[in-house]
């Protein structure tokens, strides 16, 4: 044999079967469709669901991206991005408008997706009713008779307790005016560009659940009248890129308590840099050094 | 005038023991109905089957819906016995636990019966929850707080709260009273009399108390080994028993 492993390491049959669940997500999206989860050599916090996707996705002709909170070269990304350079042989890129294939975590790339494009995320916990009812049969029917008071019942009790809606993360959703969607641990703020061009799928290793949602899917973050839906931006620019309508991370820049707010997609935030555009702490052009 | 409710030979075996057998009644608008047996004499087991919680073998439980009138509850698909779960029956559990969430506020608690058929803004459910919580006696400052911060008592009118606020048209309780001190149980029978006469609810009640039922309904059912063995108007029943056991049941409590 001159391959060790199956192209994208599973075996044929394997990837059948996820795109299988795949295909079933799609032509229901925002359900939740089980799939029989196989061992990744990695553990499961590392997101072996999206991986599994990924590979059923992935042709030899695809360029990948792998993103981890907005970064390509957390230890997560580089590891899951040179797992696939190994078993599948195919192209990686940071880029995201190189990319085909978009493996995340915590984010969606700031850079608008297009209709060629796949954005595969990793879920830990893909049943948003989970910490309200934890009994799978009961959320299962509850989905399934569309009873989603509770979820509501969450939300009251988030501005009860703290005046406004404080859920920042895996803000929940309906999507279709169906299904209640947990969009995975991206921020709130990444809400908003869930109604994509791209395809999105979602896998949870773990949990044996793979969802989806196909191109121009409506996705609505669910709210009250009264304290509508707020995806809540930073209130000042990116430090290196100048940008005023990116989501941001806070960088600790010396032992003296410095810091600074920058993009937290890295990509997106060097690509403007290369572009011209400038923030208060950007390091000086070149010009102006000589 | 169309009853309420029509039950129709109702039967449920546990493997081969009898639950409850062959129990037929009517319930009209605004009556109150209480069920009456010792331990093990099918009470749960008949109310469960009622309110749509346990299959029964056979039988028929014909609800006059608002909407398409009378229909068999059985027979109705689990989204409708589900939808008619959450507006226009009421279940009030013994234990406030089995009834409450209790990791959700007070309010929340009292909420989500409104925001389960739709309600959408804040203010309004929480003025509904805090209006409801006064007319079971409590206090609007409590509204943020967990039901395991309450009293028994409290509890268990909580439970009473969340389960009215949609304004239902058939509440089903079982033993509502039951594990209270029995100043507790005064204080809420008379808050139940209250409300049910104010709201002109119908309610079936289960209880082996026979001074519960003497306060709150009108009609009585008296259940052994899962049998109807007598039934009639309250006073009836309580003061010129006809069924021996019954007999024993009324002179058993008398000695108390
Ligand atoms: N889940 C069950 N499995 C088997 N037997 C049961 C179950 N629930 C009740 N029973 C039996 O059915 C009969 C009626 O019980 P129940 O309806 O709980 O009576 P009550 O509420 O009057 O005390 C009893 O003999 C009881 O042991
Ligand atoms: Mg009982
Ligand atoms: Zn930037």
């Amino acid at each position: 044999m001159s391959q060790e492993y199956n192209f994208a390491y599973l075996d044929e049959q394997t990837k059948r079967m996820i795109r299988r669940a795949i295909l079933k997500g799609l032509a229901i999206p925002g359900y939740q469709v089980p799939f029989a989860s196989r061992e990744m050599p990695m553990p499961y916090g590392w997101g072996t669901g999206g991986v599994q996707v990924t590979a059923a996705c992935l042709t030899p002709a695809d360029t990948l991206k792998v993103i981890d909170q907005g970064a390509d070269d957390t230890t997560n990304a580089v590891s899951i991005r040179k797992f696939f350079e190994r078993t599948a042989g195919v192209a990686t890129t940071e880029s995201t408008r190189d990319a085909t294939v978009i493996q995340t975590r915590h984010r969606i790339p700031e850079e608008p997706l297009t209709e060629d494009q796949i954005l595969v995320y990793q879920v830990p916990i893909p049943e948003p009713l989970r910490f309200l009812e934890p009994r799978e049969t009961e959320t299962r029917v509850m989905h399934a008779l569309e009873d989603y008071g509770l979820m509501h019942v969450k939300l009251y009790e988030d501005i009860a307790r703290n005046g406004e809606i404080a859920t920042a993360y895996a803000y929940p959703v309906k999507v279709e005016e169906r299904y209640v969607m947990d969009p995975s641990p991206i921020p709130k703020f990444d809400n908003p560009r869930l109604e994509s061009a791209a395809i999105q799928l979602f896998g949870a290793g773990r949990e044996q659940r793979i969802y989806a949602l196909p191109p121009y899917t409506q996705v609505v973050s669910l709210d009250f009248e009264d304290h509508p839906f707020n995806p809540s931006k930073a209130d000042h620019p990116c430090a290196l890129c100048g940008a005023d309508h990116t989501y941001l991370d806070e960088v600790i820049t010396d032992d003296q308590g410095g810091r600074m707010f920058v993009c937290s997609d890295t990509d997106y935030c060097s690509r403007r840099q290369a572009d011209g555009h400038r923030g208060d702490m950007a390091p000086p052009v070149l010009e102006a050094l000589s | 005038m169309t009853p309420l409710l029509t039950v129709r030979d109702l039967s449920k075996t546990y493997g081969g023991r009898i639950g409850c057998a062959d129990v037929s009644f009517d319930l009209y608008p605004g009556e109150v109905l209480g069920i009456v047996g010792e331990s093990g004499s099918g009470k749960s087991t008949l109310l469960n089957c009622l309110a749509g919680q346990l299959v029964p073998d056979g039988g028929q439980v014909v609800f006059d819906t608002r909407a398409d009138g009378p229909r068999d509850t059985l027979i109705m698909s689990e989204p409708e016995r589900r939808m008619l779960a959450r507006t226009d029956w009421a279940f009030v559990h013994q234990n406030a636990r089995d009834g409450l969430r209790m990791g959700v506020s007070a309010g929340g608690n009292v909420g989500e019966r409104l925001m389960a058929v739709g309600a959408r803004n804040y203010g309004d459910i929480r003025s509904a929850a805090i209006d409801w919580l006064g007319r079971v006696e409590i206090t609007e400052d409590r509204v943020d707080d967990r039901p395991t911060a309450f009293s028994g008592g409290m509890q268990q009118r909580l439970q009473i709260a969340r389960n009215l606020v949609t304004g239902p048209r058939l509440v089903f309780m079982d033993e509502p009273t039951g594990g209270l001190d029995v100043s507790v149980q005064a204080r809420l029978l008379d808050l139940l009399r209250g409300l049910v006469r104010d709201m002109g609810l119908s309610a079936i009640i289960v209880t082996h108390d026979l001074a519960v039922v003497r306060l709150l309904a009108d009609r009585l059912m008296v259940m052994k080994s899962g049998q109807v063995i007598e039934q009639g108007l309250t006073d009836q029943v309580l003061d010129d028993p006809q069924a021996p056991y019954t007999q024993l049941l009324v002179s058993s409590v008398l000695q108390v």
